[in-house]
């Protein structure tokens, strides 16, 4: 009787072991394998070269630098514009406005990254919806090219990613006790105070995880910084996208890919370590 | 400070009007390029020429509306494809890979779970060019080992698929274990004890409590796969799907036809999105 049960349950895990398994096997672990032996191989075999010409060509190793603290500074104007908006729809504004709040909050994260960032291409750029009223009501004399810079750029990373970090911010507030910021205020507590010994500290889940995958977004990210940054703002994921599409040079895309991944793995660690928390749990 | 405590006019005043002028933020490019679909223009600019519905039922020559374009209704229709493929593969798969980490034991479990969700912080870039070179390196083996050409291994609708659904699958699983982590299992050891085997208990006891989640995973995938570039623009072969061409036509110029498009798509994710909030609020009350 309970031999037969143990075999039952045994086979109830070996039917949803497989498919995970070759899921993960197949689709994940394998192709990165595959990816870092590929940047490792030249013409002639073995070669270190793609991963010289990476720290030989300033262009390579600047874009990636810039990328990486282009997406922290990101990460934290997205933080900070993120942490009172959630403070205000979970704890401030009245209880029948909430509901409307957090579903139009949610409305755009559920539209397209490109189509937002066409949206402020149009508003944006020379012939644009900003400009045509800047100049109709006389404050610019003739229109000017408000994409295409860096500041723009950063503008619209923040405008993809917000949502975010604002949901999982969320998420973490709504199970912090009112009666602790009463208790705080009524003690005579600055607000400042309250944010800097309560509020912040006890969101401090939500905020990682909301920082790591706006992180991630925004490193990764490729169609707001190709179609909203100028000549200039090259990002690193299009230095990996013109190795493999343009120069059909798979091998050095290989060890741009293969970098990236350890830079993103790197920051994400270290973040973790600084603040003292456990991967799993904040991914949750 | 909240809702319960005193508030000064000012602090309230002053947090009404950032929170508004970040909604603003939020609408304003999507408003605006919902208004510029019916503008009576070549242009997606301004000034206004007037109301029309020529960019989605224009037949041409002049202004061919989104009902009538050709290259882009092949994109739609690819993309539905690839979108339905991905959505029920993933939710089949993260629907298994959910009771595998809730309610099985095993070896190396903790491995794995780590795994899984490693695809949330693999850029899509990345997933794409690891999934492509390794396609192409298996293909390669397959064709010089075997003589055999195996199609899905090329760029094309079934990588793209394979490609999507590594990561989307994640996400379909984290939203199922989400509600199974709060299933009841003494339901389960009822239904057992009166004789259910363990798939019959799953069908008609787990499965049941799970659908919201499920339906909700479905939602999650379809949108996702719609919408994915990154992963996808290392995989597409001669059919891409509609973010590829929208994505050319938004960086070459192109008419309003694409504020018609995006109309139709901030439309449908909107009623996709608040139904699938509505739904979730009925089924926790």
């Amino acid at each position: 009787m309970k031999n037969s049960k143990i075999s039952k349950i045994r086979w109830s895990f070996i039917i949803f072991f497989i498919p995970v398994f070759l899921w993960l096997f197949l689709l994940i672990v394998l192709p990165h394998l595959e990816l870092l032996r590929m940047s490792f191989l030249g013409r002639s075999g073995f070669t270190f070269k793609n991963y010289g010409a990476f720290f030989t060509e300033p262009i390579y190793w600047l874009t990636f630098v810039r990328t990486a603290l282009y997406s922290i500074l990101v990460t934290f104007i997205v933080l900070i514009i993120a942490l009172p908006i959630a403070f205000f729809i979970t704890k401030v504004v009245n209880l029948r406005i909430q509901g409307v709040l957090l579903v139009l909050l949610l409305v755009p994260f559920w539209v397209s990254e490109l189509i937002r960032v066409y949206g402020w291409m149009i508003l944006l750029r020379e012939s644009g919806v900003l400009n045509h009223f800047l100049v109709g009501i006389g404050l610019f004399k003739q229109p000017t090219e408000m994409l295409y810079n860096d500041i723009t750029m950063i503008m619209g990373l923040v405008y993809t990613s917000m949502l975010f970090m604002i949901i999982p911010i969320i998420g973490v507030m709504e199970g912090l006790d009112d009666s602790l910021i009463e208790a705080a205020y009524d003690l005579g507590a600055k607000k400042i105070a309250i944010w800097r010994e309560i509020i912040i500290p006890y969101s401090m889940p939500g905020i990682m995880s909301g920082s790591i995958i706006v992180f991630m977004l925004v490193l990764g990210s490729y169609l707001t910084p190709k179609l909203m940054g100028g000549k200039n703002s090259l990002w690193f994921t299009e230095q990996i996208y013109n190795q493999i599409i343009i120069y059909f040079n798979w091998n050095q895309g290989a060890a741009f890919g293969f970098l990236l991944l350890a830079l993103s793995s790197l920051i994400i660690w270290a973040a973790l370590k600084l603040t003292k928390q456990d991967f799993r749990k904040v991914i949750k | 400070m909240i809702r319960t405590l005193p508030n000064s006019k000012s602090y309230l005043s002053g947090y009404r009007l950032f929170t508004l002028f970040y909604f603003i933020f939020l609408f304003a490019p999507l408003v605006v390029t919902m208004i510029l679909a019916f503008n009576n223009s070549m242009f997606p600019s301004l000034p206004w020429k007037g109301f029309t519905l020529d960019w989605f039922f224009g037949e041409g020559p002049k202004k061919i509306g989104i009902f009538y374009d050709k290259m882009n209704l092949r994109a739609i229709a690819t993309s539905f494809k690839v979108a339905i493929s991905v959505s029920i593969l993933s939710t089949i798969v993260g629907t298994m890979a959910a009771f595998l980490f809730e309610q099985e034991d095993f070896k190396f479990k903790g491995a794995l779970y780590f795994l899984m969700i490693a695809p949330l912080v693999i850029p899509g870039v990345i997933l794409g060019i690891s999934i492509l070179l390794f396609s192409t390196t298996v293909g390669l083996f397959i064709e010089n080992t075997f003589g055999m050409d195996i199609k899905i291994l090329r760029p094309g609708f079934w990588l793209i698929v394979l490609g999507q659904f590594s990561f989307i699958t994640t996400i379909v699983t984290m939203v199922i274990s989400a509600r199974l982590r709060k299933f009841d299992r003494a339901l389960e050891e009822a239904a057992s004890d009166l004789g259910a085997n363990r798939f019959s208990v799953i069908w008609f006891i787990t499965l049941q409590y799970l659908k919201p989640s499920i339906i909700g995973g479905v939602a999650i995938a379809f949108l996702m796969s719609f919408e994915n570039f990154n992963t996808t623009t290392f995989l597409i072969s001669s059919q891409p799907t509609l973010p590829i061409i929208l994505y050319q036509q938004v960086r070459d110029g192109s008419t309003p036809v694409i504020n018609a498009i995006s109309f139709i798509l901030i439309v449908s994710a909107s009623i996709i999105a608040v139904a699938n909030l509505y739904y979730g609020n009925k089924e926790k009350n």
